[in-house]
């Protein structure tokens, strides 16, 4: 890289590389300081003069105890847990198996079927939200986590089959040849030698498939009615409006609370998740 | 086969009467007639094809850029990056809540900044107005994809060898030259695929809108998905929702196979 002068780095590199952080950020800090800030202080008007919006001088725990005392967020939070850990379970091991074939086996089919994998994995969920609601209703599964566990995976198993074709296919074939030459059967060779250099592709594929349902509205929005059967996202979106009346302490705690599950799971697999994005748009 | 069969029977339900609990029968095309003559459908058209074509250029513009910043050397760039995604990947209604309290008409923090500033005087009713609205929902959509873009990029100018550019320096390139004959070039077929994948995702949007002014005031920033929404489970009408929804297909399919011919031609090269 050839520099300039200082200022010239200051100016032209520091300063907006700056405002990208402050302005992708400021809304979590926004979320933050609304949680703790009490009442009082929360509903002064723009032009108040006291108001004062990056600091508080009186933080309060207040709106986390109501949110977790006096609604049912512990519950959606179970709920999303447990639809996100067994739905992502399912289509991992799916996708897994589906991508290992796809990547491998040479039958007649094979390339077409890469191709109509990819494009259900493009399917938006918002085209086919309103039928799949009538096919839940026929099977009486509406209203039940399994609504969302049998529907995450129409998006989640092509998702997870996309990702592992693309990280099987960079596995050299000769490893595996030299096994079946040793006298490994193909699925040993498969499990024993193959699955475990998979293990950073088949993480980074779980770790995007957990968050894609994690974060997954409108299925459980259509799919779901009643409160103690909801989602985080939708429980809150919902269940903290009563009316026109809008809880912002609240609101704002259960969005951040929300999140932590899964920038936690971010956080330590920073690495597999941006690998999981740019695989995910790698032809 | 996941896709297939729900997809079959929405086909049917848009050519049928159908509503919640009763099952209809066959009305031929009645319910696109009856979509294309409603003005609200009209106006969701066009604020999707508005909305994705506008985000989409912002998206692309601040997502290279800063890509670009990205790409240099500086402490902490590790840290920095990890922090940008969390846009991305933070649960959109959750985040987007915030940017509705943030676009409060008596609360918001914008108006007090720009009152602070003497930008303004009285206040600006940032998702009350039809058209501010549709501003503010895509304000949100650049906040929350820009992240998207700027790390697929940035995997891309990765990929791109830095004697190129010195090379192209000691040709005499200035900055801008280096960027449109040597970086640009060689990161297109990576643009192309994050932009469409981007498109395909924009244009089908739903949250944003949802959480932020319900298709309000006025149904004036309602998209194809939020109103099919409002029409097939809001209010009932299953067979004219599922109509609405599958009329974003022609063009979702249009991308689609351009994309997929594109990684093709790519991939043949």
């Amino acid at each position: 890289m050839i520099e300039g002068a200082r200022w010239k780095k200051w100016l032209w590199f520091y300063l907006p590389l700056g405002a990208f952080i402050v302005a992708l950020l400021f809304p979590f800090y926004w979320m933050v300081v609304t949680t703790v800030r009490p009442d009082g202080e929360l509903y002064r008007p723009w032009n108040h003069p006291l108001y004062s919006p990056f600091w508080t001088s009186h933080p309060t725990f207040e709106h986390i105890r109501d949110l977790l005392q006096e609604t049912l967020f512990n519950t959606w939070m179970l709920n999303t847990m447990f639809i996100a850990l067994v739905s992502t379970l399912i289509s991992l091991l799916c996708g897994v198996i589906a991508g290992y074939a796809l990547a491998r086996l040479t039958f007649r089919w094979a390339g077409i079927l890469g191709t109509a994998i990819f494009v259900t994995y493009l399917v938006p969920q918002t085209l086919l939200f309103i039928p799949l609601a009538e096919i839940i209703r026929d099977y009486h599964i509406g209203d039940t986590p399994w609504a969302l566990i049998l529907t995450y995976p129409t998006f989640l198993i092509p998702f997870c089959t996309w990702l592992m074709m693309g990280y099987f296919k960079a596995i050299p074939r000769e490893l595996e040849e030299c096994a079946r030459i040793d006298g490994a059967a193909r699925w040993q060779a498969m499990l024993y030698i193959i699955f475990p250099i998979a293990v950073p592709g088949i993480l980074s594929a779980g770790i995007f498939a957990f968050t894609l349902s994690w974060n997954e509205f409108i299925y459980a929005l259509v799919f779901l009615s009643s409160p103690e059967q909801k989602t985080v996202a939708v429980g809150v979106t919902s269940e903290l409006i009563r009316g026109d009346v809008f809880f912002w302490g609240s609101l704002m705690a259960g969005a951040l609370i929300g999140s932590v599950p899964v920038a936690i799971v971010y956080s330590f697999f920073v690495e597999h998740y941006v690998a999981g994005i740019t695989g995910s748009v790698k032809g | 086969m996941f896709i297939a069969y729900p997809f079959a029977l929405g086909v049917w339900l848009s050519l049928s009467n159908s509503t919640v609990g009763e099952p209809g029968h066959f009305i031929g095309l009645a319910n696109f007639y009856k979509i294309f003559s409603d003005s609200i459908f009209r106006t969701a058209a066009y604020n999707t094809f508005v909305y994705t074509a506008i985000t989409t250029v912002f998206k692309l513009a601040l997502g290279l850029w800063l890509a670009m910043l990205l790409n240099r050397h500086f402490r902490g760039k590790a840290w920095v990056r990890a922090f940008i995604l969390l846009p991305f990947i933070i649960p959109t209604v959750l985040s987007t809540l915030a940017w509705k309290w943030m676009f409060d008409p008596t609360f918001s923090v914008f108006n007090w900044l720009f009152w602070k500033l003497h930008i303004i005087n009285s206040r600006i009713n940032w998702l009350g107005d039809p058209d501010l609205a549709m501003t503010s929902i895509m304000i949100v959509n650049v906040w929350r994809g820009v992240p998207f873009y700027a790390i697929s990029l940035l995997a891309g100018l990765q990929t791109i060898n830095p004697d190129l550019h010195e090379a192209a320096a000691i040709d005499g390139a200035n900055r801008f030259q280096r960027f449109w004959h040597v970086t640009w070039p060689l990161l297109l077929p990576v643009t192309m695929v994050v932009v469409l994948f981007s498109v395909i995702q924009t244009f089908a949007d739903f949250q944003l809108v949802y959480v932020l002014t319900g298709g309000g005031p006025a149904n004036a920033t309602h998209l194809f998905a939020t109103y099919a929404y409002q029409i097939g489970i809001g209010t009932g009408l299953l067979s004219e929702g599922a109509a609405i929804s599958l009329a974003m297909f022609p063009a979702l399919l249009l991308v689609v196979v351009f994309q997929l011919w594109y990684i093709r031609r790519v991939e043949n090269r």
